[in-house]
């Protein structure tokens, strides 16, 4: 006998969808120039912002993001009964030092680019479960903290691959709740598919895009699998940093399995960046990416009532530089969760 | 050798097809225009270390010895193109072009011990100045003690 | 004329390096540790002295020359001091430009800052 509110192989569903109360992002200058420029709360002006280094950056970026989405629905850290948070680097200091300064009980999380995804769905798995009234989901990524710790010093003149991605700088925080004192429709969180540690065999740590892709594609036909759903049920699946190389095979992928998506399958990696002007190579990626995006942009549109059903497949690549120098292959995991505007009921 | 079991076969299989999806989709590295450009920007980099050289003789070097004040410019100048910001923009414009030169070592130096100069002159400069370049000394010295104990297993 | 030597030769070498990094899947440190073991190898077999004298700097500047820099100061050394000389004399022609690399690298890193 199945749990509870377990549909199918993978996926749960809240019997009371859990709100998106408010949101809000901060990002570096590279992506407050971008496509989605004017949709961020918070811009910095280089990428220190007066700090001593990155990671003090990056934590502080964290901070600002959850600060600001307090903020915007009238609640306060003490509100808060769960902080869900998590970053791409060592330890997860930055969810750390931002929770220690915001004194909210932390649950650190590591999905790599996927934390965004995974903490959303956990933090609405709390409040469905009747753990906890509100929570904050948040995670950040750097552009300085991740070369250095990953790949190379940034001032290294090493060549990358166009097939490469550029890690945005960026941190994102999500509050949810149950919106009750709220007027009109939110964003509510209907269904969370936690993924399966996905591997083909792919070792560039040049490309993530295209040892991602089949964790998307795989935990993407589980949901649709799981929920029983139409190809066009959602008017946006949103992958989180698949950029360009990715995306186009997790399309193909979803195609040989007979999902076909077209225009309704994005990437957060592709919108938040413009490659044709910005030295991106194939797109965006990062905990940052699918954070700035959803927080920002996406919500947006939700309140403009421009979006109605959203499936956010944040996806992740789970190598270490350890892992990648003594010869192991990149595994990967996509989780998915999904929003839907309306007002607040119970379902069952 | 144990045989493979029916699911690492699919998986292999699995794994084939897709790395030949992956071939088919992703963009190429333009080899091409890499080596050409790589060419020009090490030939010209030599050249400069050519001038240079000259340079050093009119100034009085012996011949024979040109080479050593002609590398160290050659090292002060990556150096500081590397601080300034600069060289890595080059570097991905020109890659093995200004990478193979003694200016890549330089580079793969510098670039280390600036970036972890935040975890302190010691633990940061210090230590991790030769976490790109070590490779090249140890090799190197590993190569040269070989040699010599040849040559001198011979003569 | 040695001008031209100089780019072809120098131009070249980072030809090799660039095809093995772009055809294969060896980092940089790869193809550069790759590239002075080869300059010590042919050094050793006196092949990389005629080619640095045939063109100059497009042998000098690479890093292959380091390879060769680091056996020749060996096999003098050997000749002079005897045994030893496999350890003693393997810095000996390389030290200044390795010196270079470490103390301007210091000062570089010291009064710069990364910029990402």
């Amino acid at each position: 006998m199945p749990a509870r509110k377990k549909v199918g192989l993978q996926t749960v569903a809240f019997s009371r969808p859990v709100a998106v109360v408010s949101s809000a992002s901060a990002v570096g200058p590279l992506e407050g120039e971008g496509p989605l420029s004017g949709s961020f709360d918070i811009v910095y002006p280089d990428m220190l912002n007066g700090e001593a280094s990155w990671e003090k950056t990056e934590r502080t970026m964290m901070k600002e993001a959850v600060e600001c989405a307090l903020g915007k629905a009238n609640l306060t850290c003490e509100n808060m009964d769960y902080m869900l948070a998590g970053d791409l680097l060592n330890q997860c200091i930055s969810a750390n030092f931002a929770a220690r300064d915001l004194g909210i009980p932390l649950l650190g999380l590591y999905g790599a680019c996927s934390t965004m995804a995974e903490s959303a769905g956990l933090a609405a798995m709390l409040i469905d479960g009747g753990y906890a009234l509100h929570a904050v989901a948040a995670v950040s990524s750097h552009y300085g903290t991740s070369e250095r710790q990953y790949r190379f010093p940034t001032e290294y003149g090493g060549q990358r691959p166009p097939y490469s991605q550029y890690t945005v700088t960026g941190a994102g925080a999500l509050v949810l709740g149950h919106g009750q004192h709220f007027q009109g429709q939110l964003a509510r969180i209907t269904h969370f598919t936690a993924g399966k540690v996905t591997d083909l065999g792919r070792r560039d740590p040049f490309d993530m895009g295209s040892a991602m892709a089949p964790a998307a594609a795989d935990t993407i036909l589980r949901h649709f699998s799981d929920l029983s759903l139409a190809p066009d049920h959602y008017d946006l699946v949103l992958t989180g940093d698949l950029a360009l190389v990715g995306h186009s095979l997790t399309e193909e992928l979803l195609r040989q399995q007979g999902l076909v998506l077209k225009e309704r399958m994005q990437d957060c990696g592709l919108l938040v960046f413009d490659r044709t002007r910005q030295p991106v190579f194939s797109g965006g990626s990062g905990c940052g990416c699918s954070a700035v995006v959803l927080c920002g942009h996406i919500m947006d549109m939700f309140k403009q009532a421009k979006l109605k059903r959203l499936l956010l497949v944040g996806t992740g690549a789970l190598l270490s530089p350890t892992t990648f120098q003594q010869g192991d292959s990149i595994p990967c995991i996509a989780h998915a969760v999904a929003f839907e505007l309306s007002d607040d009921r119970l379902l069952e | 050798m144990a045989k493979k079991t029916k699911a690492e076969q699919r998986k292999q299989f699995e794994q084939k097809a897709y790395n030949q999806m992956v071939t088919k989709k992703r963009a190429k590295i333009p080899i091409a225009r890499n080596v050409i450009v790589a060419f020009l920007v090490g030939g010209f980099i030599s050249v400069i270390g050519q001038v240079l050289m000259m340079l050093f003789v009119r100034l009085g070097f012996p011949e024979e010895k040109a080479g050593d004040p002609t590398v160290a410019t050659l090292i002060l100048i990556a150096s500081i193109l590397t601080g300034l910001g600069i060289w890595d923009i080059l570097g991905q414009f020109a890659g093995a072009g200004a990478g193979v030169p003694v200016t890549g070592f330089a580079n793969a130096m510098v670039s280390s011990a600036l970036e972890f100069k935040r975890e302190g002159l010691v633990l940061g400069v210090g230590a991790r100045m030769f976490q790109l370049a070590g490779p090249v000394i140890v090799y190197g010295a590993v190569t040269a003690f070989l040699v010599g104990v040849v040559h001198a297993v011979l003569m | 004329m040695i001008f031209v030597k100089a780019f072809v030769v120098g131009g070249l070498i980072c030809v090799i390096g660039q095809l093995l990094m772009d055809l294969t899947p060896l980092t940089p440190a790869h193809v550069l540790t790759l590239l002075v073991i080869s300059g010590g190898v042919l050094s050793g077999l006196g092949l990389y002295g005629p080619l640095v004298d045939w063109a100059g700097a497009g042998a000098k500047v690479p890093i292959t020359s380091f390879g060769h820099q680091l056996v020749q100061g060996t096999l003098a050394e050997l000749a002079e001091s005897g045994p030893m000389g496999v350890l003693s004399g393997i810095f000996n022609l390389a030290s200044s430009g390795i010196t270079a690399a470490i103390v301007f690298g210091f000062f570089v890193a010291v009064l710069f800052n990364p910029k990402g």
